[in-house]
């Protein structure tokens, strides 16, 4: 009970006090916040390229297509060959007039185009799925020497570069909330310490007539919650409707499928929450290095 | 019964001083006790101790039943919750009126609101103010803001009663006026009081028990004495 009070009283003044300083609290927030909306596109990039890498690991393919006089004979060699090849996961064989099906499907114009040639203008192909992406090339090389081969095609450098992209994104951006979580660590400490200095004389009173340590600590501890928590608002914000919005706009895939988006949900509710832990976390963390440096009891 | 056992303790501050040099004193529940000295005599250093804001370099400090040099700094606010302590400058917050100042000090404690207000008003009227209580302390004169002091340190019910200097700032009346209330404090309540003060004439006036303090050093202890009752047991000495 007693101590419900002590808190509750505590909670009362730290709210009292961020509106006393105003202008300071604000700085700390909008602070908190730009390090949080940071923080939320280094998790939304590092989740879901994580997402990217597991996709193409797992549907990379190198399409080959035969020349047009390819012989049985030849398929069965490269066939024969594909199951030789340590990097090949599978491959999956795809006749032309199953490619002029697939494409009739697909469009009225294509249809009307292909039905008017009398022969079919397509080429015999095999769907190659391999096991690892960084042996692609090499793979696709082997292929490409057999003579009846026209092509064997695949993302090129694409798929690395990409991969290569958000890496390099998603440190940068590590590297950049790393830096403003300190520095608006060190602001909330700061607005508390000025806090501290405007409330020596409350301090001390406090302290002659007896009240315990964390009675007089919680308040400036909890005023560092206060403006973390403050300061999380709108990155949450911004996360859900930013993410739902994206998400329902692009069907869940960017840059052609190449990023397919996690379900909104639970997505952006963890990261709600792990905003406000962060943003909370700083604020204290803020709020505690001012008291044990500037608060001596 | 003894409320205060002082043996053989001094105070060395960091720079060398040393403010308090093997003093011995006990005070009993229930005793008025000036100390007197002159300024820079040591008076503040003395009372610091009894309520831990300095710790004795050596000797035993016992205040309660607590021993001051032993008590850990997390563990100061059980002594202070024994005893109230009154200063010089009142250390009123200005924000805050006459009934808020006092209620602060049992806010902070914790107590709930149904046992602040009758504390309150009980230790406002004590000193008082009770036609006062709502004002700010800006609104009150000298003497009324330490009144408002003495009730903050009365408030929860405090088995002792220290005071730096209360009249420092004060004019004679004003002084006699806050000394009244606290001799009445002392009467009615049982509360024990130790007032340090450099005022000579106040104190002969109030025929208490008298500490003197010279250069660290307890001069001399007279019982319902005066400071020139003292002068002249110096004198023949
Ligand atoms: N914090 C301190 N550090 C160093 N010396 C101090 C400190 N406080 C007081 N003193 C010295 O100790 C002596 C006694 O001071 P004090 O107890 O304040 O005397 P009084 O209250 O009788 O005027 C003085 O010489 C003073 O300068
Ligand atoms: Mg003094």
């Amino acid at each position: 009970m007693k101590a419900l009070r002590i808190l509750s009283r505590s909670i009362r003044d730290s709210f009292k006090s961020v509106f006393r300083n105003f202008s300071l609290s604000i700085a700390s927030i909008l602070c908190t916040t730009i390090t949080l909306i940071l923080v939320a596109v280094a998790i939304f990039l590092s989740y879901n390229v994580h997402e990217v890498t597991t996709t193409l690991e797992h549907e990379l393919t190198i399409v080959v297509y035969y020349k047009q006089d390819v012989t049985d004979e030849q398929k069965i060699e490269l066939e024969n060959a594909l199951k030789t090849m340590d990097n090949v996961d599978s491959y999956e064989t795809k006749s032309k007039d199953e490619w002029k099906a697939e494409m009739q499907k697909e469009s009225d114009t294509l249809k009307t185009t292909l039905d008017y040639l009398e022969e079919n203008p397509l080429l015999d192909s095999v769907i190659v799925t391999v096991k690892n992406v960084s042996d692609l090339s090499e793979t696709a090389n082997r292929i490409r020497e057999f003579d009846f081969v026209s092509s064997a095609e695949y993302g090129e450098g694409m798929v690395e570069n990409v991969i290569g992209i958000f890496d390099a994104i998603s440190w940068g951006t590590f590297g950049m909330v790393i830096a403003l979580v300190l520095v608006t660590a060190f602001l909330i400490s700061n607005t508390i310490k000025l806090t501290i200095f405007s409330r020596k004389t409350e301090i001390e009173i406090m302290r002659l007539v007896g009240a315990s340590n964390s009675a007089i600590k919680l308040p400036f501890i909890f005023e560092g919650f206060i403006l973390g928590v403050f300061g999380s608002i709108i990155p949450i914000l911004i996360s859900i409707y930013g993410y739902v919005l994206l998400y329902n706009k692009t069907g869940g895939y960017v840059f052609t499928k190449i990023i397919t988006l996690v379900e909104p949900f639970p997505f952006v509710i963890i990261l709600a929450l792990i905003l406000l832990l962060i943003g909370s976390l700083v604020g204290m963390f803020g709020s505690w290095r001012a008291v044990r440096k500037y608060l001596k009891i | 019964m003894k409320l205060i056992k002082v043996e053989h303790a001094y105070k060395i501050y960091k720079n060398g001083t040393t403010a308090i040099a093997d003093l011995s004193v006990t005070i009993d529940k229930g005793e008025f006790v000036f100390v007197i000295g002159s300024t820079g005599s040591g008076k503040s250093t003395f009372i610091k101790m009894l309520y831990r804001e300095e710790k004795p370099t050596r000797g035993k400090v016992i205040v309660g039943g607590i021993d001051v040099a032993k008590l850990r700094n997390s563990k100061v606010y059980k002594l202070r919750r024994k005893l109230g302590v009154v200063f010089q400058d009142f250390k009123l917050l200005p924000k805050l009126n006459v009934y808020e100042n006092v209620a602060f000090a049992l806010e902070t404690l914790g107590l709930p609101n149904n046992e602040i207000r009758p504390k309150v008003l009980r230790a406002i009227e004590a000193v008082g103010l009770k036609e006062k209580t709502r004002n700010l302390p800006s609104e009150l004169s000298g003497g009324e803001q330490q009144r408002v002091a003495i009730a903050r340190a009365l408030a929860n019910d405090p088995k002792l009663l220290i005071c730096d200097e209360p009249t420092g700032n004060l004019d004679p009346d004003t002084s006699k006026e806050i000394m009244k209330i606290l001799d009445s404090i002392n009467r009615t309540m049982g509360t024990t009081i130790i007032m340090a003060t450099h005022d000579k004439d106040l104190v002969n006036r109030m025929k208490k028990r008298v500490l003197v303090i010279e250069d660290g050093v307890l001069a001399s202890d007279v019982k319902k004495g005066s400071y020139k009752v003292h002068e002249s047991v110096k004198d023949s000495k």
